[in-house]
């Protein structure tokens, strides 16, 4: 647990830094909140708080589920249908190269205020990254394992199931990763541009009527849900993966 | 047994023409062995015989035909240079690959027959690696890694094994490990190795052949006298490791003027 506490230590250091500018420079509390007021907010308004937590929490787990399912299938079009590839690329490319803060209003007048419209805005941000790693993975099977497994008499869906998917999956892990940490913009964009519920509308209802310290116990409370998936993530990939720190394939 | 003959056999990458018109026989039961400087096409030339060259780009020209006139697919062990095991696979489920790459299970992997997992432990036995049937290959040594390959080899039963430079990345004394136990326990079976080291040809082959130039060509064989492995306190062989540095040397420079 040695590399836990150094990050701590980060986070420490850098509240007292805010707490002591804030006090030092004298900063009014409706610019930048005291770390201790947050703190108190957040304690206060726990119940609020969780409730919308929860909301965005599943839009992301939700969006994610589903974008990673869908970026692996893409993949894997794209890797066994070599006709269709030429046709695929492009769409792929353009569902990245619309900024999803341009698509958001669209999103909620097709899909409604409700959660849909956040979750297939989640599924936009990390359809890209875990496609293209997936099929990166997918293509740059290890020469020798694939002549191996050409002189056994594999055949196509049992070199997949055998050598090219597992081979695939320290790619797909590092795509998972960045699918992780994008993922909350997806969400709290969506919730940003129309919403009812979530830790985006929180933040929204209390900007608009500057109770700072309510905007802030909510982004804290995102930040730590997304470093916290981050590092579940993180931790459940090096379980599942555990080969792939040494292979220098 | 059979012996394999290749007649004729030419490839060429596009316009760049490897080799043509060669002929080489592997008698049944012996190892031969093809010695060359990196680049001449020796691997191709394996590759070839193993029916790796299909591809677009590569044209193959003559035939490769099997004493007994059976085709030679599904007649073949492969062992390549790297090991080739899978990072993810146990060291029993590394032996075990091709049947598992056999059967047309969808999801979730073929259980083994009693049959099977008991042959796959035994010749695990025999190259000495019992102990590490449930480790992962990352836990085993550069020798270590390299008998598994050796095991997964075996448990495949092929008449033919076809073996690219298969301890070039050991240390020596392993290397000479490895050796012996190859020829401990391939004896019987057509072999074909692909070396750069002349000791290693010499110690193993009953037929070593010089692949030189460009397109390559084959030399005549030599053929070492004396039961393999060979001795290394045998002096005729240090004489005739001596003989052939120095072709393979005159080869390189000959390449490179």
């Amino acid at each position: 647990m040695k590399h836990s506490i150094k990050p701590l230590i980060v986070l420490a250091g850098l509240l007292l830094l805010w707490q002591g500018a804030a006090v030092l420079f004298e900063i009014p509390p409706y610019i930048v909140p005291e770390p201790v007021d947050v703190f108190s907010r957040m304690v206060a308004d726990a119940g609020l708080l969780w409730e919308h937590t929860l909301v965005t929490l599943a839009e992301m787990v939700l969006g994610l589920i589903l974008g990673v399912l869908f970026g692996v299938l893409m993949a894997l079009v794209l890797v066994y249908f070599a006709g269709l590839r030429p046709w695929l690329l492009p769409v792929l490319l353009i569902t990245q190269a619309i900024p999803v803060f341009a698509l958001a209003p669209v999103l909620m007048l097709w899909f409604g205020y409700g959660m849909a419209s956040k979750v297939i805005m989640t599924i936009l941000v990390i359809f890209f990254p875990v496609a293209t790693c997936c099929y990166d993975g997918l293509r740059h099977t290890h020469q020798g394992w694939l002549d191996l497994a050409h002189v056994m008499g594999g055949n196509g869906r049992s070199v997949l199931r055998l050598i090219r998917w597992p081979a695939a999956l320290p790619a797909l892990a590092s795509g998972l990763r960045v699918a992780v940490v994008v993922a909350p913009i997806g969400a709290v964009v969506g919730e940003w541009v129309g919403s009812s519920a979530g830790l985006g509308y929180l933040m929204l209802q209390a900007n608009a009527r500057l109770w700072v310290d309510l905007m802030f116990a909510a982004l804290t409370v995102l930040a730590f849900c997304s470093v916290a998936l981050y590092y579940i993530t993180d931790n459940l990939l090096r379980w599942l993966i555990p080969w792939q720190q040494k292979t220098a394939y | 047994m059979f012996d394999i003959t290749l007649r004729k056999a030419g490839l060429a990458y596009g316009d760049n023409v490897i080799f043509q018109d060669l002929d080489l026989t592997l008698k049944a039961g012996q190892w031969t062995c093809l010695l060359g400087g990196s680049g001449v096409g020796k691997t191709t030339l394996l590759r070839m015989i193993a029916g790796l060259t299909r591809q677009k780009n590569i044209n193959t020209r003559g035939e490769i035909c099997c004493g007994d006139n059976q085709p030679l697919t599904g007649r073949i062990a492969w062992m390549s240079q790297q090991d080739s095991l899978l990072p993810w696979a146990t060291v029993l489920d590394n032996v075990t690959t091709g049947i598992q790459l056999r059967s047309n299970r969808l999801f979730r992997k073929a259980k083994l027959s009693a049959d099977q997992k008991d042959r796959a432990l035994s010749i695990l036995e025999r190259v000495g690696l019992a102990a590490k049937a449930n480790e992962l290959p990352q836990n085993l040594s550069g020798g270590q890694r390299q008998r598994v390959a050796l095991a997964r080899t075996l448990m495949e039963d092929r008449p033919v094994v076809l073996m690219d430079e298969p301890f070039a990345a050991v240390d020596a004394i392993t290397r000479l490990d490895l050796q012996d136990l190859s020829c401990e326990l391939l004896a019987g079976r057509t072999v074909l190795l692909i070396t750069h080291d002349p000791l290693e040809a010499l110690r193993l082959g009953h037929q070593v052949y010089h692949l030189r130039g460009q397109p390559a060509e084959l030399t005549d064989a030599i053929e070492p006298p004396g039961q393999t492995p060979r001795s290394l306190e045998d002096s005729s062989l240090m004489a005739l490791q001596g003989q052939l540095l120095d072709r393979l040397r005159h080869a390189e420079h000959g390449e490179s003027v």
